[in-house]
């Protein structure tokens, strides 16, 4: 068996254990990245000769005894809006196409002295905006299923390399559903924490107070390991939750009370429903209690949702004027307001519609109308979901209401694109973690299990994520 | 024809005292420094940087807010302000509003500032400063390029807005003097320092538009730039021309108020809440800490001086007005006691030394007493020889006048000074002893007519050439008479 498709765990055991080297390890997945990465195009920027001293400075700490990290020898791809020090983050955008961040994100810092490697920056949407990874400058990148197919969005780059077997793990940033879509559409685990469990220092804003990194991986089992590295609170992130950094692990438990959204349910594709159901069944073999729930404010989540998101962007986005950093834009003969407009003409057709949208919402005298009024459905919803959590452990319903559709398919049709994130958006605009594991296959195309749980409750999430994977035993890479 | 004027201030002021940054932990110590060398990824705006709250601005902006007598909500918020503009890394200035809820730190003050009057206080709350725009020269109208110095980006600044409450621009002067004065006294603005203090103001009359000024450089210009726009509008209005709602700019060079260049149509900023920065919940436990913590203020500290030192309230006044003057004071106190005598020495007589062009503010870099030589130690040695009769004030004066250009220590002089009038006398003798010898006739008549020993004088003080003091030289003149 080649050492690319090994777990996090092995890797870091097989490498301690000098089974095989980290150097092996490395070339073994760059050579895997040379012949799949034309198919799926998951990457915008490879670090392999930087990849590689970090393997051989990490097999000789091992030769000499040393201490090695929880993640020693992990392969990880990072979507490219996570700043990485002296390694190009351009998120997606002609905006930063040759932006070198100055400082590490908080959460490169803890995996790097973890011991991670990273292997590369992942593709994504346009500064994250999008469920499908074609809103890239770098292009569409591909499902490793069904390469005609698109890999969903906006982590499409990290989903797509941990199913094409390209790296070990990878993170990505979930505002709506960036990390859970392509997790579901590629058959792998992704994880969004609760709001304020991992710093978001360095990670490039789109929508401040839905988004989180998160962790995406083959297993519940790797997706835990990461976390258990990235979480914990941040002096240089004030939304980080001051507490004792937590530890999760994975226990056998049994008896978890889990709701179904009917809701999620019912506005699915039958393919997809029928998946769901059949979860709900092996659940329910593993001694698990599911039952039928009503989410009503389910109808208003994606107009508050686009209307925080979009607001937060056309302010987070205001900064890309091309001044202090950009692309080749030769200033003489403009004034600044020229100069901002014909510079600012350069970002992609959602980033613009979505700069567009919030800047209407925002604007003077429509405040009330929209904004606030996104926010009071944010506190509906998350009083409705506090309800429900008081009945049961988690909610479970489908990841995607659909199947991974072909690439071009939706991408002329904004709303038909939007409402897509219907499912995920809920645990953004609450705040709570959501998780995406592989369900099986509908039509030979991965369908993904959503479980949700209250804030903080991160451990009886993985759980029953871990319970419904072992029990579930879905398949877990593709041929390519 | 009795015109009614209305004239509001925004005032903002730099936290100089913070250390830091308002949301980084760049120095606040940015003049003088290359340009761009006094900035870090948060400040400069790169992609991905969080703003972290500073605290200390936090505790500063409460000070000033008690200081004022503004109410606190029960928990701040930041909001951001979305333009575009070249000296902001973000395009957008995180600030305070309070249109949706109170969110600035303070609301509904009160300040009291002379002759019984007060002014309302809308507003107080925590923003931040934008880069700085260096024209190539000197001049928006003619450079072909500019240059952006972020090192002053993201400075704590407190913006102090009053309701339209002034009449007259020498009551906002009084005003801004003692919110110098209360700034001052917190420690948390170095007032001296260039562009820590600035002011927009907005006047109106007889109801009609509002007009801001904005670009005043220094306090002290406010009162002449009000004048300047009141004059305008009063003659727009007997020549009845409307005046606009518009802003204007002051012009530094011309004393005039002008038209702004380019156009500032109504801009939408588009103001929603920080999402980086979690509400700072006040409550009452801070709000008594801020109490506990807060340094004298000047209504305090003149109150002091007038129970515990015996000073009037016109001398008291004089000295809070300025903490320079006030410290300077206390410190003279701390060496030798006497309140009532140094108060004095330093208001009345050392004041006059001071260079008239500094006690206008227009050079207010300096301190008030940087070019006189003379410390607490000099007026306290002052004091205590005066106290002691070991010189008379007449004396004291005359050696205050030579000590504050040499440093010299008033006794020291002294010592010097009674040394050269026995000299004097010796001298007295001799110039007497002579005219009595020259004019024996005046002599003789002088023995039964006491008016002629006026004319001896006069033959001492010409052959002293003016020199003796005519006093001393007519008593010497009549012992003589009597002992002959
Ligand atoms: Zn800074």
């Amino acid at each position: 068996m080649p050492l690319y498709t090994l777990e996090a765990g092995q890797v870091v055991e097989g490498i301690k254990n000098r089974e095989f080297s980290a150097e092996e390890y490395i070339s073994q997945l760059l050579g895997r990245i040379e012949k799949v990465e034309p198919k799926v195009n998951a990457f915008v920027t490879l670090n392999k000769e930087e990849g590689l001293n970090r393997a051989r400075m990490l097999d000789k700490k091992i030769r000499d005894g040393e201490q090695s990290g929880p993640l020693a020898g992990v392969a990880l791809s990072i979507k490219d809006n996570i700043c990485t020090k002296g390694m190009k983050t351009t998120c997606a955008s002609k905006m930063l196409e040759s932006y070198i961040p100055a400082y590490d994100a908080t959460v490169i810092k803890r995996l790097m002295s973890a011991g991670a490697i990273i292997i590369g920056k992942a593709n994504l949407d346009e500064f994250a905006m999008g469920s499908t990874t074609e809103f890239s400058r770098h292009g569409p990148t591909r499902n490793p299923w069904d390469i005609s197919r698109v890999s969903g969005g906006s982590s499409g780059g990290s989903a797509a390399s941990v199913a094409a077997l390209e790296c070990t793990a990878s993170l990505g940033s979930d505002t709506g559903g960036s990390v859970r879509c392509p997790a579901s559409f590629c058959s792998v685990v992704g994880l969004k924490p609760t709001y304020g469990l991992v710093s978001r220092f360095g990670l490039v804003s789109y929508a401040n107070s839905l988004e989180q990194i998160g962790p995406v991986g083959r297993t519940v089992s790797d997706v835990v390991s990461i976390l258990n590295v990235i979480a914990g609170s941040d002096e240089n992130d004030h939304t980080t939750i001051n507490s004792n950094k937590p530890t999760y692990s994975l226990q056998e438990r049994k008896g978890f009370r889990a709701g179904l959204v009917m809701e999620f349910t019912e506005g699915a594709d039958p393919g997809v429903s029928k998946m769901i159901y059949n979860a709900a069944d092996t659940l329910e073999k593993q001694g698990c209690k599911c039952e039928e729930v009503s989410l009503p404010s389910v109808q208003y989540a994606l107009a508050s949702y686009y209307t925080i998101a979009t607001a937060e962007a056309s302010s987070n986005l205001a900064r890309y004027d091309n001044i202090r950093y950009g692309f080749d834009m030769n200033p003489e003969g403009y004034e600044w307001n020229s100069y901002f407009a014909k510079a600012r003409s350069n970002f992609g057709e959602e980033a613009k519609r979505r700069i567009i949208v919030g800047s209407y919402v925002l604007s003077s005298g429509y405040y009330g109308k929209y904004y606030l009024k996104a926010h009071q459905v944010r506190s509906l919803l998350k009083h409705e979901m506090e309800t429900l959590f008081k009945r049961y452990d988690v909610l479970i319903g489908p990841t995607m209401p659909i199947l991974p559709f072909k690439i071009g398919e939706r991408i002329d049709d904004p709303l038909k694109m939007y409402l897509v994130d219907i499912d995920t958006v809920v645990a953004n605009l609450t705040g709570m973690p959501a998780i995406s594991v592989p369900a099986g296959f509908a039509d030979g195309l991965p369908v993904g299990l959503q479980i949700m749980a209250d804030q903080f409750a991160e451990q009886t999430m993985l759980d029953i994520a871990y319970l419904f994977e072992q029990a579930a035993k879905v398949q877990r890479s593709p041929e390519l | 024809m009795a015109t009614t004027t209305k004239i509001g201030l925004e005032i903002h002021c730099q936290l100089t005292g913070a250390k830091s940054k308002l949301f980084c932990r760049c120095s606040s110590d940015y003049r003088g420094k290359a340009p761009n060398a006094n900035i870090c990824p948060i400040c400069a705006g790169l992609p991905g940087t969080l703003p972290l709250l500073n605290q200390k601005t936090v505790e500063f902006a409460a000070m000033i807010t008690l200081a004022l007598g503004c109410k606190f909500p029960d928990d701040i918020a930041f909001y951001r302000k979305n333009y575009f503009y070249p000296d902001l890394p973000k395009n957008f200035q995180l600030t305070q509003y309070n249109a949706y809820s109170i969110t600035s730190i303070g609301v509904d003050g009160k300040l009291e500032y002379g002759n019984g009057k007060d002014a309302r206080i809308r507003r107080v709350q925590l923003e931040e400063d934008p880069g700085r725009l260096v024209y190539a020269s000197g001049s928006m109208d003619t450079s072909v390029y500019v240059l952006i110095d972020y090192n002053r980006a993201g400075m704590p600044l407190v913006e102090i807005v009053t309701e339209p409450d002034f009449a007259d621009p020498k009551d906002v002067r009084m005003f801004l003097d003692k919110i110098t004065s209360i700034i001052e006294h917190l420690g948390v603005c170095d007032t001296k320092l260039e562009g820590s203090v600035r002011c927009d103001a907005n006047v109106s009359i007889d109801g009609g538009n509002k007009v801001e000024i904005k670009n005043i450089s220094s306090f002290a210009d406010v009162e002449k730039a009000l004048r300047y726009e009141i004059t305008r509008q009063r003659t727009m209005a007997s020549r009845e021309i409307q005046v606009r709602s518009e802003t204007r700019h002051w012009d530094d060079a011309r004393k005039v108020t002008k038209e702004s260049r380019t156009k500032e149509e109504e801009q939408d900023y588009r103001y929603f809440p920080e999402p980086d920065i979690p509400m700072v919940l006040l409550g009452s436990e801070f709000v008594s800490f801020i109490r506990q913590s807060m340094p004298e203020l000047p209504d305090t500290r003149k109150e002091r001086f007038m129970s515990k030192y015996g000073l009037s309230a016109h001398i008291a006044q004089v000295l809070i007005g300025n903490k320079e003057l006030a410290d300077f004071f206390e410190s003279t106190l701390m060496i030798y006691l006497s309140p009532k005598e140094i108060a004095n020495w330093i208001v009345t007589d050392l004041m006059s030394f001071v260079d008239e062009r500094q006690k206008k503010e227009e050079d207010k870099q300096h301190l008030l007493f940087a070019g006189l030589k003379v410390g607490p130690e000099h007026i306290a040695d002052l004091a205590r020889l005066v106290d002691q009769e070991t010189i008379n004030r007449a004396t004291a004066k005359q050696i205050l006048g030579q000590i504050v250009r040499t440093g010299e220590m008033p006794s020291a002089l002294a010592k010097k000074m009674h040394a050269s009038r026995i000299d004097d006398a010796s001298v007295l003798a001799q110039a007497v002893q002579s005219v009595f010898q020259m004019e024996q006739a005046a002599v003789h008549d002088a023995r039964r007519n006491a008016n002629v020993a006026n004319f001896l004088l006069g033959k001492v003080m010409k052959i002293t050439k003016g020199t003796a003091d005519p006093k001393i030289a007519l008593e010497m003149i009549q012992k003589k008479l009597k002992e002959d």
